[in-house]
């Protein structure tokens, strides 16, 4: 197992849902609710020390509920891995989870994309607004439910 | 060397339409502007090989209050669209609109959200060209067909022919 994932099942037991393996990547599938206290020990934690984040993005399993979810992409310059995390939100309606973007300045676009197309709120994010559609634009166009061609 | 070679020192008679319609299709100038792949083939009909200079409209203005043909050569995005209109709006009058491309004329394969379906739903068109991207070719036959359509332009005997029919739907 990623020495990550060992490290983060013992530090935060009730948080860590589960731990995959596909094709030699690990993902940690974790509560949404401690996001950055987890991102904060994964940064500062000098053995596993994932001081770079690749990418946030929000997903939709439209019939599924849990229906959204977070993924975070690490990268550790010291060790050269990855670690992915994944969040499912608790609301199907009104999805939010909090921001990491004091832990990781590249969240900040990211965050702002992930809310832009999918409606994904960020908690304590300096400025979410739209980043990539016009600033008046109605909807979210990759939720599952959205006409192909607009509203 | 020239036509004044042949006519020498004559006078030649022509309707003001006529005259001027010839001078507006001989010296179209065309706004700097494109927004995909089919840009890419508008800049190379603008270069040497295919030559735009021998319609005399080489003269791509940096300005659209320069310019009088607007090419809008590719994919059009609802975000691009007001910087579109602002751009035409600024445009001096009288102005031509040519759709280039798959994309101008209809979407295209952009069948999203984003993608305007077609400019013709914003602007008035005059010349379609379809192709993805046109070639270079293609696009000098659209202008050619535009060039066609403001010979026969009526600008001054249309007011005239409306006038005449609101006089006799009146008497």
């Amino acid at each position: 197992m990623h020495p990550a994932a060992e490290l983060l099942k013992s530090k935060f037991p009730s948080e860590v849902v589960e731990v995959m393996e596909f094709r030699g990547d690990t993902t940690v599938v974790i509560k949404p609710g401690r996001i950055k206290e987890i991102g904060l020990f994964l940064r500062d934690d000098p053995t596993v020390a994932f001081k770079y984040l690749s990418v946030v993005a929000g997903i939709d399993y439209f019939p599924q509920s849990p229906r959204f979810a977070v993924v975070y992409n690490l990268y550790s310059h010291k060790n050269h891995n990855r670690l992915t995390l994944k969040a499912y939100l608790e609301s199907d309606t009104a999805p939010v989870i909090d921001s990491v973007t004091s832990i990781w300045a590249t969240a900040d676009w990211h965050e702002r994309e992930a809310y832009d197309l999918l409606g994904i709120k960020f908690r304590g994010h300096p400025g979410l607004k739209r980043i990539l559609l016009p600033q008046d634009w109605k909807g979210f166009p990759l939720r599952k439910e959205y006409p192909q061609r607009g509203e | 060397m020239g036509i004044e070679e042949k006519l020498g020192y004559n006078v030649l008679t022509t309707t003001l339409e006529k005259i001027v319609d010839w001078g507006r299709k001989s010296s179209l100038w065309p706004a700097t502007f494109g927004l995909a792949c089919c840009a890419i083939e508008m800049i190379v009909t603008a270069a040497n090989r295919w030559d735009i200079a021998r319609f005399g409209m080489e003269a791509f203005r940096a300005s659209p209050r320069q310019a009088d043909l607007m090419i809008v050569a590719g994919t059009v995005t609802k975000k691009m669209m007001p910087a579109i209109e602002r751009i035409y709006e600024q445009m001096t009058e009288p102005k031509w609109v040519i759709a280039m491309g798959a994309c101008a004329c209809s979407g295209g394969i952009f069948d999203s959200y984003p993608v305007v379906q077609g400019i013709d739903l914003y602007l008035p068109v005059d010349v379609y060209i379809p192709g993805c991207p046109p070639r270079p070719e293609g696009l000098l036959y659209g202008i050619l067909k535009l060039h066609e359509k403001i010979l026969k332009d009526p600008f001054l005997t249309k007011q005239y022919r409306e006038k005449l029919a609101a006089r006799k739907e009146a008497a």
